[in-house]
């Protein structure tokens, strides 16, 4: 009975309640997510293929780094997030204890220390790991609290948050830190804390910013300043932002045409595979091209919040919501620092930056998105 | 908790959260449009300053060196040519990293071939001033061999450094040439000021004297240029336009490096000049000032020390004698005076007098001196020229005045650049009446004349002038303008002025009252050489050609030089300088020889034995017979 009366509060609930799941609804994967996530691939492999030099060996490995990732992203979406949340505590735990591992034993590479080996076989980011954990734990802690929110529990949420980010700022990582921060605040908003706790966040937020300034390593401050000025260092942190603007504004309407970038492929452009691969698309197919992608990037978005909008568990709800803003604060960080909004902030343009780690998290977090929405009448336990 | 409450919580949970999303979908948007807005900015309303950026950026208009042309002599030697030098190179840009790691760089290239405070001190200067990104800065130049070699095994220790290769300018037969040819440099701030910039942007040398510095014009040729594409490291992938260069024309000078290189010789261990002239056509088949020095040394930038060496030497290396040096012609003047006495009409043709050995203007006044005790008894025109006997000279000096004797002088261009292409040489002294007045504030006394009729006194005159005089002499009064250049190009050229350069203007055709008279003053001249009791003939003895020829000896006490004189060299210093001036063959003048032995003593022992080696190596075969010309 209560169940029922549940299911006509939720829109369109109850519809196809009853109906025999086809092969596809089997498979548990979403074909409009599917179908944006192959799109923004595709175009990111053709971009990515501009941007490595037109080499076709940094196009495949990504297309095997995709493989992977697409295979995880199908497993993750057989979960049933119900059981699965039990296990949450324990895999953020064991997170915390990778990322003390890697301040500890980690390996580090331009001065940062992210990587832990594994012997023999790969190296991995344990911060990634917490991009997909963080939130997990925090659904799973808040899914549980009443409304409103109380300030200890909202404590509680936030030591959760803290202890994670201060661990991977100091690897030194600001852009996972600043997305692990996000994806754990989001869940904060997303389960209803109220405002007066936003905006005194806020509040203390900026004012708790000269207390960060001095906190930051020197090569965070310097990016800072060069942000407010590129000029002020034209050939050192300034020529990458400099040169990615000269890309982009070069580029024009239209742009300059596939493998017509005179900026990416003379090498003015730095990274261009990598965190600038935005400046090629720019430089070689215009305002159009730039256009048809944010137009992707947001029906996907839109597609997630849609899918978190239809889902019963409020441990789902909570969690594709995270995720869903998660990505979308990839895509903002990454074109505003291309583009020269923002301070440079080493985080990827998600699928379609190269790079296994980055594709392997988003699209992990995709297959979660998917498992919680093919789970989304699951009964609601009281 | 009941059901429903605990319904109505959900429901106003799940409320709140949409109206979050909602929020969120608003943010993305509202995020989205600023994103574009942004790119909008970049892309359409920036979009020109930024596709201008993006071309400054990938085009580069290089500026290429013309070859600077090469010199010749007259029988084809090479005098001045281009050889490829190596130097290292920097770019800071690829040593990532602060300036402690570009410091590291130089110690290990310091550890490889060395480098010296200097070159740090102007690397870090270099560094400072404005430069192009990924542009490279010098650090050492003229590297050699083995450590072009050790370089490149290193290559891959340190990529950023590179070793370029650049021409400069090279002097294949050095030491003899460079008072004849002068030399290039290093462009200085000077030279900037008054360069074409855009002829000479790329340009690290300029011809600072002689042969070099005239024709810099005609040697340098034109710039070319290139618009390149090239990658953020200054690599030139694509070369998108080019203009060649029009490298710097080819000069065959009149010199003859052979007889230049002899000349040379006969004065070495010496200080003294040469030259000697075709009296054809005016060129300059030799100028040697004793001592020379290594124009090489001077291209690429001579050190302190080296220069201060000779900067400093009591031989005046670096003095161009042939040009600038001023010597009393002495006696090697007489053979014009007598000219001019006997044009002028104020003596006969067989003006005789007695020469007790010395003359006086007046009655118990004071005695100007013959160079021989007791004279040489009666004395006429030829006489006078053979035996160089001062007392007639006195005589007529005295009874020409200033005014016939100069405008003689002149009209054979002593006091005067008569030469066309070395930018150089000097006027010396004419003293005219008016030089007096201007320059000593004093006027004209019969004194004055009578020293001036021995060729000393104030007058001065260079090899230089000496040659040329004696060149219009033996042409019989025609005038050829001296000069270095012969052909450019290929291009014979007879005026200097058909390469539409000013130059300096020679006097007129020397016609004579009586043309008969050249003869009379040859002959005499001839005899110098051959006659019994000629000054020079003991150097005429056994020649299958006739010379014709004057000896000199001028006095140095009373001649400023800017020498300073060292107690020891004093005695040295002060004897007399040994001339002699003449030409070969006597009836059919092949080559005019000026030379000035700098404290050589009398003018028939040291000058004129060296004459005829020259005379003797430029007119025989290697079977001493004349050559055929």
């Amino acid at each position: 009975m209560e169940y029922r009366e549940y299911q006509h509060i939720l829109p369109g609930a109850g519809r196809h309640l009853n109906k025999k799941p086809s092969w596809w609804q089997r498979t548990r994967i979403d074909f409009m997510l599917l179908l944006l996530i192959f799109l923004i691939m595709s175009s990111g492999l053709v971009v990515l293929y501009s941007g490595s030099g037109a080499s076709f060996t940094a196009v495949e490995k990504q297309l095997l780094r995709y493989g992977l990732a697409m295979g995880l992203m199908i497993f993750l979406a057989q979960i049933d997030l119900r059981k699965f949340s039990r296990w949450v505590p324990i895999f953020y735990l064991l997170g915390l204890l990778l990322l003390v591992a890697v301040l500890v034993l980690g390996y580090g590479a331009k001065g940062a220390q992210r990587w832990l080996m594994i012997p023999g076989i790969t190296r991995f980011q344990p911060s990634e790991l917490m991009k997909l954990v963080l939130p997990l734990m925090l659904a799973w802690y808040l899914c549980r609290q009443p409304l409103p929110l109380s300030y200890q529990r909202i404590l509680v949420a936030l030591l959760l948050i803290i202890v994670p980010v201060l661990m991977v700022a100091r690897q030194p990582d600001l852009g996972t830190a600043l997305l692990i921060s996000c994806s754990g605040i989001f869940v904060l908003f997303f389960a209803g804390i109220s405002w007066r706790y936003i905006i005194g966040a806020i509040v203390s937020a900026l004012s708790a910013l000269p207390l960060l300034w001095m906190n930051m390593y020197a090569y965070q401050k310097q990016r800072i300043r060069v942000f407010l000025n590129p000029e002020s260092d034209p050939l050192g942190t300034g020529w990458n932002i400099i040169q990615s603007k000269i890309a982009i504004g070069s580029g024009g309407l239209k742009g300059k045409g596939w493998l017509a970038g005179t900026q990416s492929h003379l090498d003015f452009l730095p990274e261009t595979h990598t965190d600038f691969i935005v400046a090629v698309l720019a430089e070689e197919f215009g305002l159009l091209g730039m256009v048809a992608l944010l137009s992707l990037y947001l029906l996907l978005l839109l597609r997630c919040l849609y899918m978190a909008s239809q889902i019963n568990l409020i441990f789902g709800r909570l969690l594709v919501s995270s995720y869903s803003l998660t990505f979308f604060v990839y895509i903002v960080v990454n074109i505003g620092m291309v583009s020269g909004l923002l301070p440079v902030v080493g985080v990827p343009l998600p699928l379609v930056s190269y790079g296994g780690t980055s594709a392997i998290t988003l699209l992990a977090s995709l297959g979660l998105i998917m498992a919680a929405y093919a789970d989304r009448r699951t009964k609601v336990e009281y | 908790m009941n059901a429903w409450s605990n319904l109505q919580d959900k429901r106003t949970e799940y409320d709140k959260y949409i109206g979050r999303l909602w929020l969120a979908v608003g943010l993305i948007i509202v995020t989205f449009l600023m994103l574009l807005l942004q790119l909008s900015w970049l892309q359409i309303f920036e979009h020109e300053r930024y596709v201008t950026a993006s071309e400054d950026n990938r085009q580069q208009l290089q500026p290429l060196v013309p070859t600077r042309g090469l010199i010749y002599d007259h029988n084809g030697v090479l005098l001045a040519n281009n050889k490829a030098i190596y130097n290292l190179t920097l770019v800071p840009e690829q040593v990532p990293g602060s300036k402690s790691n570009l410091q590291q760089v130089l110690d290990h290239i310091e550890q490889l071939i060395g480098l010296n405070e200097s070159d740090r001190q102007r690397f870090w200067q270099r560094l400072d001033q404005y430069r192009r990104p990924y542009s490279a800065i010098p650090l050492r130049f003229q590297l050699n061999e083995q450590e072009v070699a050790v370089i490149a095994v290193n290559q891959h220790l340190i990529p950023s450094v590179k070793v370029v290769a650049d021409l400069v300018r090279h002097y294949p037969i050095d030491g003899s040439m460079v008072h004849a040819l002068g030399y290039v440099g290093r462009i200085n701030e000077r030279d900037l000021a008054r360069l074409d910039a855009d002829n000479y942007g790329p340009t690290n040398y300029i011809g600072k004297l002689g042969v070099e510095k005239f024709y810099e014009q005609e040697l340098h040729g034109k710039v070319g240029f290139q618009t390149v594409e090239t990658n953020a490291r200054g690599r030139v992938l694509r070369v998108l336009q080019r203009h060649d260069p029009v490298p710097g024309a080819t000069l065959v000078l009149h010199l003859d490096a052979r007889l230049q290189q002899l000349s040379n010789t006969l004065l070495r261990g010496r200080r003294g000049a040469i030259v000697a002239i075709d009296p054809r056509s005016g060129g300059i088949l030799v100028l040697v000032s004793s001592p020379s020095y290594r124009a090489n040394q001077f291209v690429t930038g001579i050190s302190n020390k080296h220069y201060a060496a000779l900067r400093d030497s009591l031989d005046l290396p670096l003095f161009n004698r042939a040009l600038q040096g001023r010597y009393p012609p002495a006696s090697t003047v007489k053979p014009i005076i007598a000219l001019a006495a006997i044009n002028s009409g104020r003596v006969g043709r067989g003006y005789t007098i007695w020469d007790p050995g010395y003359y006086q203007l007046t009655e118990g006044g004071r005695l100007y001196r013959d160079w021989k005790d007791g004279g040489h008894g009666w004395v006429n025109l030829h006489k006078s020229i053979v035996e160089s006997v001062d007392t007639y000279y006195y005589d007529l000096a005295h009874r020409m005045g200033n005014k016939i004797i100069t405008d003689m002088l002149g009209n054979f261009g002593l006091g005067q650049v008569t030469i066309a292409d070395q930018p150089d040489a000097i006027a010396a002294v004419l003293p005219t009446r008016d030089w007096k007045r201007a320059w000593r504030n004093d006027s004209w006394y019969p004194g004055d004349s009578l020293n001036l009729g021995i060729g000393q006194g104030f007058l001065s005159a260079t090899p230089l002038q000496l040659a040329t005089a004696t060149m219009v002499l033996a042409n019989k009064g025609r005038w050829v303008q001296p000069r270095m250049l012969k052909r450019i190009n290929d291009q014979l050229l007879t005026n200097i002025t058909d390469l539409g350069r000013e130059t300096v203007p020679v006097p007129n055709d020397v016609k004579l009252k009586n043309a008969a008279d050249w003869d009379r003053i040859q002959t005499a001249m001839i005899d110098v050489m051959h006659g019994q009791l000629g000054t020079g003939r003991s150097s005429g003895i056994g020649s299958i050609y006739k010379m014709a020829g004057k000896t000199g000896t001028a006095q140095v006490l009373g001649i400023k030089q800017d020498a300073t004189y060292d107690v020891n060299e004093i005695a040295e210093r002060f004897r007399d300088h040994s001339l002699f001036v003449g030409w070969a063959p006597a009836n059919d003048p092949r080559i005019v020889l000026a030379i000035v032995v700098e404290n050589g003593g009398g003018g028939g022992a040291i000058a004129t034995p060296l004459a005829r080696q020259i005379f003797d190596y430029y007119l025989l075969n290697s079977d001493g017979q004349l050559k055929n010309f």
